[in-house]
């Protein structure tokens, strides 16, 4: 288990299915944000029982201890779903992504069964929660599932059955999900949580997933699940802020630190008011900005 | 300590798997049979493991053989505890013998 917070940065989560073995042992090489096994759609029926077994003990490797983990496990009305909480809280994972949660009812089910097994191993750390919305009812139901638990720390967006459910297909414009997107943006910031975009499918189409992953960045998404390391990289580099606005963030911390030594609130920096939410976001663009590796760890 | 009753396996012959098939067999305890590329270094470190895990099952006459393709352990137990649970017929185990 990793330090794992609610507003840790995640900026990529890559999906990797508990069955491939490969990958499973493998991933944590690439340096996602956030590595979440797979039990769900990515399983054979037939391999549910294997790729449980190997994920619950990949969570407890040393090989993942120092990298985030999520884990998406199949719905609990399914003969898979409770069997798969027992294993991934058992193995101590940080965040526990549900599947298509259509109602608030839906995060309730699931946080009961995470807090029975987590009482009975004497687990003290919060399992979180990340609630994929995958349908319309899930995107209307957004703002309430957003809210239903102290445990959720983000929503995603599960684009491929959203567009099912909306008798569509995802187009590389993505007309399809910008209510859903805009939807999930705002019922994630009122509840103060994470919002998540969803995979962007075509492995060789680099142009269009930069032009995606640079559309919900500017919408204000987190970050992206994605399926192949390959993403992880030139996903980061458009997370990666510039660098005017790393100098912008350094004298808006600057002149913050100033303003506190001088017993000041509020403080003025080329005539513009810098208050809290200013602070907050320079000091997330400085976050970024060393995770990206364009800074030094000292700055 | 219990018997395995049906055969059952476990695993794919992939790079950094370990393919694992029980079977039961007339004699008390556990036998290893293993094929690795790197047995001649590991083979030793392996067949314990193997042993240790499905003693920790409590399973008891059967025969474990294992073709391995340079999995890491914890690969290897989940292979062979997944076959053990095939063998009885079970998906829903005793968490407190798999750690």
């Amino acid at each position: 288990m990793s330090t794992t917070t609610k507003t840790k940065l995640r900026r990529s989560m890559l999906f990797v299915p508990g069955s491939n073995t490969g990958m499973v042992c493998n991933a944590f090489i690439y340096k996602p944000d956030t590595v979440m096994f797979d039990l769900e759609d990515s399983v054979a029926l037939s391999e549910k029982d294997s790729a449980r077994l190997m994920v619950f003990h990949a969570l407890q490797h040393f090989t993942y201890q120092d990298i985030e983990t999520a884990v998406r496990v199949n719905p609990l009305d399914t003969p898979f779903g409770l069997l798969d909480l027992e294993a991934v809280v058992r193995g101590g994972v940080d965040i526990v992504r549900l599947p298509k949660t259509d109602t608030v009812q839906d995060v309730l089910d699931m946080e009961r069964e995470i807090e029975r097994i987590e009482k009975k191993i004497g687990r003290t750390k919060k399992t979180m929660l990340l609630a994929a919305i995958e349908s319309a009812l899930g995107v209307v139901n957004a703002v309430e599932i957003a809210r239903s638990s102290s445990r959720m720390m983000g929503i995603a967006l599960g684009a491929e059955d959203f567009v099912r459910d909306l008798h569509t297909q995802r187009t590389k414009e993505g007309g399809e999900l910008m209510a859903a997107r805009n939807q999930i943006l705002l019922a994630a910031r009122a509840a103060k949580i994470g919002a998540f975009d969803s995979i962007f499918s075509d492995i060789k189409d680099k142009e269009g997933f930069m032009h995606e992953v640079a559309y919900v960045k500017s919408l204000g998404f987190d970050g992206k699940s994605l399926i192949n390391p390959n993403q992880i990289p030139w996903l980061h580099k458009e997370f990666a802020p510039s660098t005017k606005n790393i100098s912008w963030a350094i004298e808006v911390i600057e002149a913050a630190k100033d303003a506190a030594e001088r017993g000041l609130g509020v403080v003025s920096l080329d005539g513009k008011m810098v208050d809290a939410p200013i602070i907050a976001r320079a000091e997330w663009i400085m976050d970024l900005a060393r995770a990206s590796g364009v800074l030094g760890a000292e700055l | 300590m219990s018997k395995i009753l049906e055969p059952a396996h476990a695993g794919t012959l992939e790079s950094s798997d370990v393919f694992v098939r029980v079977v039961p067999s007339e004699h008390a305890g556990i036998e290893v049979e293993l094929e690795s590329s790197v047995s001649e270094i590991y083979g030793e470190a392996i067949e314990s493991l193997i042993k240790a895990t499905a003693e920790a099952m409590e399973a008891n006459y059967v025969r474990i053989l294992v073709q391995d393709k340079g999995a890491l352990d914890y690969v290897i137990k989940a292979r062979v505890q997944t076959a053990i649970l095939r063998a009885r017929g079970t998906t829903n185990p005793d968490w407190s013998l798999l750690s």
